[in-house]
């Protein structure tokens, strides 16, 4: 019989784990995890940890200039996130990975954990829709590409099939304004009871939304962004954005949210919440 | 029940034996390598009363699947003072003179994030060190006096001035480092 924990060191070796045990486990960071098996709510039979595995650790930037892209291993912490290159490369993701939980679990959480967890509170997703990021994942065969969007299927659910392992994100560098901002009863250890990402990007004259904890998946607001694109000035290095067309704004991307009533918050307070969000948001990016 | 898997603690080689294999390695400390410094609170990394070293990395203990970490380097709060155990280490003195200890469950997860604070930045400012110390809670002190600990700490590792106790004006005996 096997080691029911299998600690991984290779991508290869992870795989041929999850081949030989379709059932088991992946451990990242465990802090998801962890709170369950001690909770008794699971009892993982197998283990596989890849945590350790090189290959999943780190950030690189793939190109140059506009058509730059950040590839995030997906066994990166947040601590790593937080600081360092991704400041300058993306700042909302490095503002979103200091608001997740307290330094004890940003040294131990990653960001692939916080995709194949797939909670919508998850910290980092909304950044990540925002950017129109691309999830890398990897199965026994091949390996495929998934739009941030498609990714997550639930609640809890995502578009990872078994014997897949979440191995990279892929992030465009965008050249603009960013923001992150989370709404919690206090500045650590915090759950989202709503959060809200914004990604401009002057050279595509863009604006990227997304939005956590307000549905059943971190959400995007594409329409609402569709149509500041439209409304906003856009110059070499500013936007501009009438007070109108930025009220506006907040009401369509407040409509995209599906926000429910639960212990942290009411669906009324989590959709004005994202309202009063998005026209912050967009009034920190714009002139 | 797992195969026999080794740990390395405070230096040390520990063998685990006939343990499930969802342990965390806060109950593997404290259950059955005799290490009871790290404190079992809410085991959801709420609280950081299990604050350990695992590869110099200050996590909570009690997120940790104790057989993934064969092949690192733990410490505990035992780890940081001498074999014999009678001295405390500088950070654990200056939390005794001010006074940050009152009921003292929280205390040695302080003491080992306060130690991965002043090891990484030997002169952090009053927000970052409230940002350091975020993910331990204390019921008792308000925290006060831990901050003045801290700052106690960090003065007399810079060997500056005042780095004797009553640094926000209490008074107190005038602590020379060894």
């Amino acid at each position: 019989m096997a080691m029911p924990v299998i600690v991984a060191d290779s991508v290869e070796h992870a795989l041929s784990a999850l081949a030989d045990h379709p059932d088991a486990t992946v451990l990242a960071g465990g802090t998801d995890l962890m709170v369950e098996v001690n909770d008794g709510r699971r009892t993982p039979t197998q283990v596989i940890a890849v945590g350790r595995v090189a290959e999943l650790t780190g950030i690189r930037v793939d190109g140059h200039a506009e058509g730059a892209t950040i590839v995030i291993g997906a066994a990166t912490t947040f601590a790593r996130l937080e600081r360092g290159p991704i400041t300058e490369l993306a700042p909302a993701l490095a503002y979103a990975a200091r608001t997740v939980g307290s330094p004890q679990i940003r040294n131990a959480a990653t960001i692939g954990g916080n995709l194949a967890t797939a909670s919508p509170a998850g910290d980092s997703l909304p950044v990540l829709v925002a950017l129109g990021a691309t999830i890398e994942v990897a199965g026994a065969n091949d390996r495929r590409q998934i739009p941030i969007v498609e990714f997550f299927t639930g609640p809890k659910r995502s578009a990872l099939a078994p014997g897949e392992l979440v191995v990279a994100v892929h992030v465009p560098v965008r050249r603009g304004p960013q923001d992150y901002l989370k709404v919690g009863v206090r500045n650590a250890m915090v759950i989202a009871v709503a959060s809200l990402a914004i990604a401009v990007d002057l050279d595509a004259r863009t604006v990227g939304v997304g939005l956590g904890s307000v549905g059943p998946t971190p959400l995007g607001a594409p329409d609402a962004c569709a149509r500041i694109a439209e409304q906003a000035r856009w110059d070499t290095d500013h936007l501009t954005v009438d007070p109108a067309a930025a009220a506006d704004f907040a009401d369509q991307v407040a409509a995209a949210a599906r926000p429910i009533d639960d212990h942290r918050g009411t669906a009324e307070y989590r959709r004005n919440a994202v309202r009063v969000m998005a026209a912050r948001a967009l009034r920190r990016c714009g002139r | 029940m797992s195969e026999i898997y080794v740990l390395r603690v405070n230096g040390e080689e520990h063998a685990v034996a006939d343990a499930w294999s969802g342990e965390s390695l806060l109950y593997v400390l404290r259950e059955r390598l005799g290490f009871p410094g790290a404190k079992s609170g809410c085991e959801q990394g709420e609280c950081g009363s299990c604050s350990v070293l695992v590869d110099g990395v200050l996590v909570c203990a009690c997120l940790v699947l104790a057989a993934s970490a064969v092949e690192t380097e733990i410490v505990t709060v035992e780890g940081l003072q001498p074999a014999e155990r009678g001295e405390m280490s500088d950070v654990q003195r200056a939390f005794v003179e001010t006074g940050a200890v009152q009921c003292g469950f929280c205390t040695p997860g302080l003491i080992m994030a306060v130690h991965a604070l002043l090891d990484h930045d030997p002169d952090p400012s009053d927000l970052v060190v409230r940002e350091a110390i975020s993910g331990n809670l204390c019921r008792c002190t308000g925290y006060g006096r831990i901050l003045e600990a801290v700052e106690v700490a960090t003065r007399r590792r810079s060997g500056g001035p005042g780095s004797g106790v009553g640094a926000r004006g209490v008074s107190g005996p005038e602590v020379v480092a060894e």
